[in-house]
């Protein structure tokens, strides 16, 4: 047949390519965890996501981590740390004995060096500004030349400085009680200098693309990257030069990059991974009760942006009475259903120790519909006068729509108004809310870091992420107090500022979320926090005398999981030779 | 032949740019960008993100840079430390540009990782449905009318009729919970193939199986086939190499739209599978208006498709002998 000439080459070399696909296998690590979406970068100065974030943690190290039980900032590459007495200079003693994956020690430079490069406008950090409030910082960053860089010199004008290998010194605009909640923060985990700039040395077009290759990349943290393929898995090993190496228990880790919910369920019910950050909403009901699934409220908002300049929504009346009239309840218990609160604030009271401002109301549904209901005749809308309408902004994704139509029909019953449903993919939904194309958009925050200034600051006066048209000087005022404050005035004006703004109502706030994770009842040394940030050092597998101790404290109508962890355990070398001697 | 395959190459080229061109047109003119996220960068941050990529270059220059080597002048050199000299190489020097998403990677990389996997997937998929389908076709058209053609057509009838994304789900059921022999989804052995292949080639298999079947009655019926059947060939042989040799003609055409529809239908099949392919990218890349990856993939495919068009011409000239690929001039 004159068809077989052309079939046999091609069979073999098709062939050939599934065979060397089918061998691209993996041993399997001590531990895997979903991590969600494919990171968009490793590069610490480049991240803004949850996925990367997460990752952020396994592969450098920050000034310092957080105590996994409590949520404390604990030494992590300071050993130590003080702050001058009027709050304004923090000195950390940077640890003489971490190196990097290439061998070198990790140094105060080098936080210098990631710092300044967070700042520098032509790095394109979306997360900056979480410096701003280093003396100097902003006006550098502000202030370039026509070539895009800082016009001045960062050691000159910025308070950062290593007086020499293990000093690092921050100098404050205004004292910042809470700097140790922004020195945790990803974004200032260090970069090898001496690594990134031979990166850009050797390929001055493609660094970019080159430098966080795995057998480029350098890093400080507990691992290291070891193989990274796209929207697959990364593998990580444990970094011999870590300082803590001791007190790392896995070998190898390895982080699963998949969006799809139900798929991420599967990979956890089959022991593929043991920690799962997100379960499918129609999951909820059938995983209640387990004692490896325990919601617990999240450091997130749900809630509507208003556009205050489009009437009728510029009349404050009209916002509060929209703000009274949703059936909170209904959407936490009916829609959503993993554990999240009804929230009459912007900062979510499970923030600890913050006592923010509410939204006033009765506590009764009735009784605040009726209340808005007379604050719209006030305002001239009602049966017999003005109709209201109103258009619902949100991206379709996720229980979105659901959300959005239980407000639109208590709206609809409560107040008469009419509210048409407006649906948008998300890029073009953050365009629509950036132009101010919108009347109420669904929206949401999640906190960088354990304090109420990081939903506050979004609405203060010409920020980048309000969206809402609302400028008001007074709430300006206010933020900027707040900012040169130290605790307890400080926790106070932030209050009072919070109060004007559940007055105003450039936003009404929903519901405080809830993170919704799987976690196999083996894991150790991972605890759930309301930032639900995880540092994978402290994790290790316990061994059925830990795992029944465990145990014992839980409540005794949880349904019993087994995991798929090791039941001898696995502990770090440490660890091991501890309970050896015990 | 060569000069066909000339004149079919060329015409693949010109193809290739006006599809380049037309996704380049529709990418931009949708809304959003590349940068909007829900925290937004301060506007100077903003502005030198899109200038490192030239996005705020005239649409015209953007397209020259992309398409082609072309030294349009570098834009503030210094940018992000000393590079953005020559971010985009040019397609017509093999360079798709760096992603706009996945910022530690050339879309060049991400699709040399991805392709080979979506490849293995669809080559699977193809050819178990082939082997099947053809097979179905033929014994339901031998036995027309029986209990097994009945049964294979529905079986045909079912697969085409079910998506297959709903296969997959059975099949996970099946064989990853009930009786747990096959991993549940993942990639990194033939094992996590098995059911992904299965759950892609389902549909095409019952489609094959249809056209193998409409194919081998009419070819049955030729004179030829009397004439084989009465000089005394065995029937295997005037099956197989008479009879099917005309019936297979559909199925032979339809392989090329098949095989493109396998690698580009493969997105819900690497979603719920969780496989590293290039389908995932198709979508995710024109969700994240990341410009590149979307503009890269979509040059691809059409290439495969281009590709996979004439590998199928060949074919049927192969098999048909009344078909010359000359006759064309």
């Amino acid at each position: 047949m004159r068809l077989t000439p052309i079939l046999i080459p091609a069979v073999l070399l098709i062939g050939a390519a599934a065979w060397s696909i089918s061998r691209a296998g993996f041993e399997r690590a001590d531990a895997a965890y979903c991590n969600g979406a494919e990171p968009s970068s490793l590069d610490p100065q480049q991240v803004t996501g949850v996925p990367e974030i997460r990752l952020i943690r396994a592969l450098y190290e920050g000034l310092v981590v957080r105590d996994p039980r409590t949520g404390a900032p604990i030494p992590g590459m300071a050993e130590s740390w003080s702050t001058s007495a009027d709050g304004l200079t923090w000195t950390f003693r940077i640890r003489g004995d971490s190196q990097w994956t290439d061998g070198s020690l990790v140094t105060a430079h080098d936080f210098a060096f990631a710092w300044e490069r967070l700042l520098d406008p032509r790095t394109g950090a979306q997360y900056a500004d979480l410096l701003y409030g280093v003396r100097g910082a902003r006006l550098w960053a502000e202030s370039v030349g026509p070539n895009g860089a800082p016009s001045r010199k960062f050691e000159e004008a910025v308070a950062i400085a290593a007086s020499d290998e293990r000093t690092l010194v921050v100098g404050l605009e205004r004292p910042m009680d809470h700097f140790l909640e922004l020195a945790v923060s990803a974004p200032l985990c260090p970069v090898s200098r001496k690594a990134l700039e031979a990166a850009r040395a050797r390929w001055p077009d493609r660094w970019q693309v080159e430098w966080t290759k795995p057998e480029h990349l350098v890093t400080n943290g507990p691992f290291r990257l070891v193989e990274r393929r796209i929207n697959d898995r990364i593998r990580l090993a444990k970094h011999a030069g870590y300082w803590d190496a001791d007190e790392v228990a896995f070998d190898t880790l390895d982080v699963l990059a998949s969006e799809q919910l139900s798929t991420n369920l599967n990979f956890y019910l089959t022991g593929e991974v043991a920690y799962l950050d997100e379960v499918p909403v129609t999951a909820i009901p059938r995983l209640r009760g387990r004692e490896d699934y325990r919601p617990a409220p999240y450091l997130a908002t749900s809630f509507l942006r208003v556009n205050v300049g489009k009437p009728p929504l510029d009349d404050v009346r009209v916002r509060r009475a929209l703000a009274l009239a949703i059936d909170r309840t209904a959407i936490t218990s009916r829609i959503t259903r993993a554990g999240e609160l009804p929230a009459f604030a912007l900062v979510p009271p499970i923030l600890p120790g913050w006592s923010g401002a509410e939204l006033a109301h009765s506590g009764d549904f009735a009784r605040d519909c009726a209340e808005a209901r007379a604050l719209l005749a006030d305002a001239g809308h009602g049966p017999g006068l003005r109709q209201l309408e109103v258009e619902l902004h949100f991206a379709s994704q996720a229980t979105n729509k659901d959300v959005c139509e239980v407000v639109a029909d208590t709206w609809r019953r409560e107040l008469g108004i009419v509210t048409r449903l407006r649906n948008q993919e998300w890029k073009v939904y953050l365009d629509a809310q950036r132009r101010l194309e919108y009347e109420v958009s669904r929206s949401s925050w999640i906190a960088d870091y354990a304090d109420a200034a990081t939903f506050l600051e979004v609405f203060a006066p010409g920020a980048d992420n309000s969206r809402t048209g609302w400028n008001d000087a007074r709430y300006g005022t206010l933020l900027e107090r707040a900012r040169g404050a130290r605790e307890p005035e400080r926790g106070r004006i932030l209050r009072e500022a919070e109060e004007l703004l559940m007055r105003e109502l450039p936003l009404i706030p929903l519901y405080t979320f809830a993170v919704t994770s799987l976690v196999d009842p083996r894991l150790g040394g991972f605890h759930a926090n309301p930032l639900d940030e995880h540092f994978p050092k402290f994790w290790h597998w316990l061994d059925d005398a830990d795992l029944a101790a465990k145990r014992a404290v839980d409540p005794s109508n949880v349904e019993r999981v087994e995991g798929f962890g090791p039941s001898a355990g696995l502990y770090s070398p440490a660890e091991q030779r501890r309970r050896a001697a015990r | 032949m060569t000069r066909f395959l000339l004149r079919r190459a060329a015409w693949a080229c010109l193809t290739i740019l006006a599809v380049a061109t037309l996704s380049f047109v529709l990418m931009r003119s949708v809304r959003g960008g590349p940068f909007d996220s829900e925290r937004r960068a301060s506007a100077a941050v903003e502005q030198n993100l899109r200038e490192r990529y030239h996005l705020d270059w005239p649409l015209w220059k953007q397209f020259a840079a992309y398409i082609g080597p072309f030294e349009l002048g570098a834009h503030r050199a210094e940018l992000l430390g000393g590079d953005g000299t020559d971010v985009f190489g040019g397609v017509l020097a093999g360079d798709l540009g760096p992603s706009l998403q996945y910022r530690d990677a050339s879309v060049n990389d991400i699709l040399a990782q991805s392709l080979p996997i979506s490849f293995a997937l669809g080559f699977l998929a193809l050819s178990w449905a082939l082997v099947v389908g053809v097979g179905a076709g033929i014994a339901s058209a031998l036995r027309r009318g029986t209990k097994i053609d009945v049964a294979l057509r529905l079986a045909a009838t079912t697969g085409i009729a079910l998506p297959n994304f709903a296969i997959a789900g059975f099949l996970v059921l099946l064989f990853a919970f009930v009786w747990p022999i096959l991993p549940v989804a993942g990639h990194g052995s033939w094992r996590h193939l098995v059911l992904p292949s299965l759950a892609l080639g389902a549909p095409f298999a019952a489609y094959i199986a249809r056209l193998t079947r409409s194919g081998m009655l009419e070819s049955l019926g030729q004179d030829c086939i009397r004439t084989a059947r009465a000089k005394g060939l065995p029937p295997r042989l005037v099956v197989l190499r008479h009879a099917l040799r005309g019936g297979i003609l559909p199925v032979v055409s339809y392989l090329g739209p098949a095989a493109a529809g396998v690698l580009t239908g493969s997105l819900v099949i690497e979603r719920v599978f969780a496989i590293p392919g290039t389908g995932s990218h198709f979508v995710n890349s024109a969700l994240n208006r990341d410009y590149t990856l979307a503009m890269g993939v979509t040059i691809l495919y059409t290439a495969l498709v281009c590709g996979l068009n004439l590998l199928v011409d060949v074919v049927y000239a192969a098999l048909d002998p009344r078909i010359a690929l000359e006759d064309e001039s």
